[in-house]
């Protein structure tokens, strides 16, 4: 009894020890995301703060009829639908360019993953040189007689974004595709090419199939980071951009700027069941689709 | 024969393709830095045209039609150099609130995070892995989602356009604690298992046993850290409104035509300590973001 009793106790102690880790941290979690995240799904529902009464989902309808955020929701939706598509596969051909035998390997991958490190308002001067109306890449085209585009104000902006992203993104998802691919037993790569496999086979059969986990993290990175490509946008063309690049971002500020906590807490609400719903049926689609390799 | 010539081609076409991206990588960086040893004159008469807005009647100085992007400065300078660090304070003043924003930030968030990872690694009952799984979609929620939520608590608790309600929010991210965690799960079980045996207790096991071994993780974890917060926008432009407060990484768009010559310098200026830290510790990020590697288990 004496004994179980003090294992007991001991148990208990343990608990409260590791409470007392994760203390901290929880207190902060909870003051700053998760109890106001509570209190901000509240206020979508609600008339107005001052008028507490249950407004259904007006909030949400309001927000769906209002122009500038559905501009918003449509641009940042085909920038990642371009964004991370891309980013994955580049980055994955950059991971496997850096597998074959070509000198200089390491230098490279620093040469690629050096971006990453450079903050978007040292590099954004650059990219203002480039894509201005009358700037370095109109130059070059017009050598070839192509008439001079404003980049950033033309249907062509997202591509400028993308480029920027893609330039920023590709090295940081490449580690991860490299590290990986380091993992996949040489055993059955070797048995493939005894086997006389072709490169194809290996790469889908085999590859792809070990590194499936690994396509779904830089997926949902990639998705996270296309939705940062606000400082991007915002740097170059500051709070007022072509329309074509207004983000959500920008109407969140600019509904900060109003304070309208109804329309805010509304679309902070609808992006974060939107998020949890992608990666659910990301996690989804991996699971199929890596079922036979984990086991 | 045939075939170990098509190879040697195929590999010198795979090189001359990695060399070509390497160049796309590194040219708009290496770029900002040459030309930031320009002296204003240059500067203004290759760029003149893009920052001036356009039309600039009555200038005295010579302003090409296009820009001319250059790669080596007609006449290497510091001018810019000198101007920025000696006559215009507003600049460095920004430089140092982008520290006293970060370096905190990246403190507190890598201490906190060591404590919550340790708990998760040591303790593993179903309340915590559920919990556990709420730090990761937390994690995984935009700026458009967190931000609503902190500037309500920092309005509430009085900070609002304070540097704390940078600082609090960043403090308690819950990246770090996904990524030690990982971390300090590879750590074998003996270890810890003997350590208890010799009578050592829960903080000693921690800071004697499980920091040690999570170093490299914990300098690579602080490395991503820094890098994401010095590259900050959305947060100082809706938490910390007030221009005087800012971080340089949203003061430095706001450069008028006027000070253009200037800046390339602070441009380079600012790059320098996450290009230091990456320098120094590229081995470490490289294998921090490896590890990274799955948000499964």
């Amino acid at each position: 009894m004496g004994k179980r009793f003090q294992k007991l106790n001991g148990r208990l102690r343990e608990h409260i020890m590791s409470f007392g880790f994760l203390g901290p941290s929880l207190l902060g979690v909870g003051l700053f995301f998760i109890v106001p995240f509570g209190i901000v799904v509240y206020y979508s529902l609600i008339q107005s703060n001052l008028n507490p009464e249950f407004a259904g989902l007006q909030n949400f309808i309001n927000l769906f009829e209002n122009s500038s955020f559905r501009t918003a929701a449509k641009n940042t939706l085909m920038f990642s639908a371009m964004a991370v598509p891309l980013a994955v596969v580049l980055s994955l051909l950059l991971a496997l360019m850096l597998e074959c035998r070509i000198p200089a390997k390491s230098q490279f991958r620093t040469f690629f993953l050096s971006p990453m490190m450079v903050p978007v308002a040292s590099v954004v001067l650059i990219w203002q040189v480039v894509f201005h109306y009358n700037g370095t890449l109109n130059v070059f085209l017009s050598v070839f007689g192509v008439d001079k585009i404003d980049w950033l104000k033309s249907d062509y902006c997202l591509i400028v974004i993308l480029v920027l992203f893609l330039w920023k993104n590709l090295g940081y998802n490449m580690i991860l595709f490299m590290a990986n691919l380091n993992n996949i037993p040489k055993e059955l790569l070797e048995v493939a090419d005894v086997e006389g496999a072709s490169a194809a086979y290996k790469f889908f059969a085999i590859k792809l199939r070990y590194l499936s986990p690994t396509v779904l993290f830089v997926t949902i990175l990639s998705l996270i980071n296309s939705f940062k490509v606000f400082r991007e946008v915002y740097l170059l063309t500051g709070d007022y951009p072509f329309e074509g690049l207004y983000m959500l971002q920008h109407f969140m500020n600019n509904t900060f700027k109003s304070l309208d906590y109804q329309k805010l807490s509304a679309a902070a609400v609808i992006m974060a069941i939107a998020m949890v719903i992608l990666i659910a049926i990301l996690f989804l689609a991996e699971d199929r689709f890596g079922r036979d390799v984990e086991g | 024969m045939a075939k170990k010539k098509r190879r040697m081609l195929g590999r010198a076409a795979l090189t001359v393709l990695a060399a070509a991206f390497a160049i796309a990588f590194l040219l708009p960086t290496v770029l900002t830095i040459t030309n930031s040893f320009m002296t204003k004159a240059e500067i203004d008469a290759n760029y003149g045209i893009v920052f001036s807005g356009g039309a600039q009647g009555g200038s005295s100085t010579y302003m090409s039609e296009t820009v001319n992007l250059k790669f080596i400065p007609d006449k290497v300078s510091l001018s810019q150099y000198w101007t920025t660090l000696f006559q215009s304070p507003e600049y460095l003043l920004k430089f140092w609130n982008s520290v006293i924003l970060v370096v905190p930030i990246v403190l507190l968030q890598v201490a906190i995070a060591a404590l919550a990872a340790y708990s998760f690694t040591r303790y593993r009952t179903k309340f915590k892995a559920v919990l556990f799984f709420f730090y990761v979609i937390l994690m995984l929620m935009p700026y458009q989602v967190t931000l609503v939520p902190n500037y309500l608590v920092s309005d509430w608790l009085g900070i609002l356009n304070t540097r704390w309600a940078i600082i609090l929010p960043g403090a308690f991210a819950p990246f770090s604690v996904f990524l030690l965690t990982k971390f300090m799960r590879r750590i074998p079980k003996a270890l810890i298992e003997a350590a208890k045996l010799d009578g050592a207790g829960e903080w000693q096991i921690f800071s004697r046993i499980c920091l040690p071994q999570c170093r490299s993780a914990l300098y690579s974890i602080a490395i991503l850290v820094f890098i994401d917060y010095w590259n900050m926008v959305e947060q100082p432009l809706i938490l910390l409104p007030d221009a005087e407060q800012q971080p340089l990484s949203v003061y430095l768009s706001t450069i008028n035509a006027g000070e253009i010559g200037l800046a390339f310098a602070v441009a380079t200026i600012y790059m320098i300590p996450s290009l230091l830290l990456f320098l120094h510790g590229e081995e470490y990020l490289v294998e921090g973001i490896a590890h990274s590697g799955s948000v499964k288990g």
